[in-house]
């Protein structure tokens, strides 16, 4: 993607994030076929059985991983993918989004996004209390308002929603 | 063909209802929202509002999806002129020269040329649909099933030709969005297949949590890991600049004409805007008596790219009207919409419905004339948003996914599947993977398999099936021939070099 800088610029290298993505594809590949054997990938008594058709899509994924994986194993050592700061970064990104979608289960849409988008706007942005506030209230509130009431289509509602008698 | 002016007319009038028209400004302006913002594009956008449009009638409602499709191929330009951040794919040649243009204080020449070339290219391409698109679904009522996946073969084939990753990641990311299609109820057997015994895979993968994963949450940690700051010129468009621009537009008519070309051809091929943008900049940069000044500035460096772009994502639509394959990822997603609405896309849809097809692409006319005034009315308003710091409108745009990928199935599972599907996109980005080609095979990855099963079905088992006659061999060898494009040409272009020596 963009050239290294001079001296060490420690960080994941491509290859590596190359030979990473390249094994998990390998693995799909396989766990492909495997789903497609147990089904059956011949010619059953009317035509091809399930399993025929993402029997050869799976061995597909697997062939050209290990091309791709090869061709990994020959690229430049040390070329660096991202950073550790860039990674970092993303992490920050990556961690509360993971959180918010597994407590969407749970607490329902609402409440999560006003804790991003306060968590988003606090941690990230060092806004002060009253904008972060009025923010991360008034978007939900705003979807609220346009999904429920304007367009008539529930989102997941949790404990708060049932307290609240929304 | 004299029917088709008829249908037209008929459509103008369907597209010219007071509340369609509402719908296309309203289209247009979330369109351009979409494309200015990161993490919301074309393809995501129309995905995540596509839920809202199942009470609407299918006509209105593709006027609305196609409308913010055209609204966030112009916002592409905003950004790239003013941010020098293309806020789509397809508009990175346009930054070359936009934001030079920029820097030198004419962000408003350089919008307007944006707008006006964008408004050229998909105005020829709209021409070129009403006029091919018919001709072409009337040609194809013909198929079989053997012909039908041959022409999905020919898809695919072009996409791993003209690819510029490594043909073996394309296949794998194409593969994989095969798999993901056939996973859960085959239709053919109604036996399970590729669940493993979890419950929430009967129903397979939804596309539409594919795309808001991949291209929304990917392109959101894409932007993290970059930390963008916006710092934009300023833009102030009024009536005196867009008539001097205009004035001197026509003068790179030639230049106009080569890349609607090259737009119209790489649209319907689906090898999409993006290569046809930089094909047509590449090229203008090569034949322009001005070429040597590109990069720095050139007017002409906007026109090529930016009409390009927009011949390639209108015509887009062909395919997936008259054939239902779609030539891009943004038409994949209107295609699912239709298949949502209860409409077949293909060539039946210009028999069956055509108040459908004839409204829709009388809307393009339209809604590219709306298009082009309302972007070149609002522009400061879309640089204010562009404003809003990153740390404000990612946990918005996060909100909006979750809440997009919530109502395609009334599904709270699919939240976690999108993440999953954002963090692959950003692994597969970061190590050259493309992403189109495994959303095109999600999407028909039924249709080709059941073509597929039911042309060996026809023969006994026999392959042979796809060169039983001329037309399935002819498209099945286009197809071969496009796979092999990219050694020939490799071939030819050492001939030519080593023949002086």
């Amino acid at each position: 993607m963009q050239e290294a800088p001079h001296g060490a610029a420690a960080g994941v290298k491509q290859r590596s994030a190359e030979i990473g993505v390249g094994l998990f594809t390998l693995l799909l590949g396989a766990i492909v076929i495997y789903g497609s054997s147990k089904v059956g990938i011949g010619w059953g008594s009317d035509g091809p059985e399930a399993g025929f058709f993402p029997f050869y899509v799976g061995l597909f994924i697997a062939v050209c991983s290990l091309i791709n994986l090869f061709s990994a194993l020959r690229e430049d050592p040390d070329a660096i993918c991202s950073e550790w700061s860039q990674i970092r970064q993303v992490l920050k990104v990556l961690i509360p989004t993971a959180i918010y979608c597994l407590l969407v289960e749970p607490l329902g849409i609402y409440v999560p996004s006003i804790i991003l988008i306060a968590v988003f706007m606090k941690w990230l942005g060092h806004y002060r209390w009253p904008i972060t506030a009025a923010i991360a209230i008034g978007v939900p509130a705003a979807f609220y308002f346009v999904f429920e009431k304007w367009f008539l289509i529930p989102l997941p509602k949790g404990p708060v929603e049932a307290l609240l008698g929304l | 063909m004299f029917d088709n002016f008829i249908n037209l007319w008929h459509g103008f009038a369907i597209a010219g209802d007071p509340f369609n028209i509402l719908l296309m400004v309203v289209g247009i302006l979330l369109g351009v929202i979409i494309g200015v913002l990161p993490g919301l594009g074309g393809a995501n956008g129309v995905a995540i509002l596509l839920p809202l449009t199942f009470s609407m009638s299918p006509t209105s409602a593709i006027i609305l999806l196609s409308c913010i499709y055209w609204g966030a191929l112009f916002g592409g330009a905003i950004t790239s002129v003013l941010f020098n951040i293309p806020g789509e794919p397809w508009s990175v040649a346009t930054t070359f020269d936009g934001h030079p243009m920029a820097r030198q204080g004419k962000a408003g020449e350089a919008l307007t040329a944006a707008f006006t070339s964008s408004f050229v290219g998909a105005f020829v391409a709209i021409i070129m649909i009403t006029l091919v698109a018919p001709l072409v679904a009337a040609f194809a009522l013909k198929f079989g099933p053997a012909e039908k996946f041959a022409v999905y073969f020919l898809a695919f084939c072009s996409f791993i030709g003209m690819s510029k990753e490594p043909p073996t990641k394309t296949i794998v990311s194409m593969m994989i969005g095969f798999a993901l299609a056939a996973v859960g109820l085959d239709m053919v057997t109604g036996q399970l297949r590729l669940t493993f015994g979890f419950e929430e895979l009967l129903n397979g993968f939804d596309f539409l949590i594919a795309v808001i994963g991949l291209f929304g949450i990917g392109e959101i940690l894409l932007t993290m890991e970059e930390g963008l700051e916006f710092r934009g010129k300023a833009a102030k468009i009024d009536a005196k600049v867009v008539l001097r621009t205009w004035a001197t537009l026509p003068r790179y008519w030639a230049t106009s004409i080569r890349s609607c070309i090259i737009g119209c051809w790489m649209g319907i091929t689906p090898a999409g805007a993006t290569p046809a943008s930089f094909m047509a900049y590449g090229i203008a940069k090569r034949v322009s008596k001005n070429g040597k000044n590109f990069g720095n500035g050139e007017i002409e460096g906007v026109v090529a790219p930016e009409t390009a772009a927009h011949a390639a994502g209108t015509s887009a639509l062909l395919p997936m009207l008259a054939l239902g394959v779609p030539g891009s990822p943004t038409a994949a997603v209107l295609l699912g919409g239709l298949l949502i609405w209860g409409l077949q896309p293909g060539p039946m849809l210009f028999v069956e419905q055509k108040e459908f097809v004839w409204g829709l692409i009388a809307s393009m006319y339209l809604g590219n004339v709306v298009g082009l005034l309302v972007v070149l009315t609002t522009v400061p308003l879309f640089a204010a948003i562009l404003r809003i710091p990153f740390s404000i409108i990612a946990p918005v745009i996060l909100v909006i996914c979750a809440i997009g990928a919530y109502t395609v199935n009334n599904n709270v599972f699919d939240v976690v599947m999108m993440l999953v599907f954002g963090i692959a996109g950003y692994a597969m980005k970061k190590t050259g993977y493309p992403l189109a080609p495994l959303v095109l095979a999600i999407v028909l990855g039924d249709s080709a398999e059941e073509a597929f099963r039911q042309s060996l079905l026809s023969s006994g088992g026999s392959i042979s099936v796809f060169w039983a006659n001329p037309l399935v061999s002819t498209i099945m060898g286009l197809g071969i021939l496009a796979l092999v494009w990219p050694l020939i040409s490799n071939a030819m272009s050492r001939l030519r070099v080593a023949q002086p020596a």
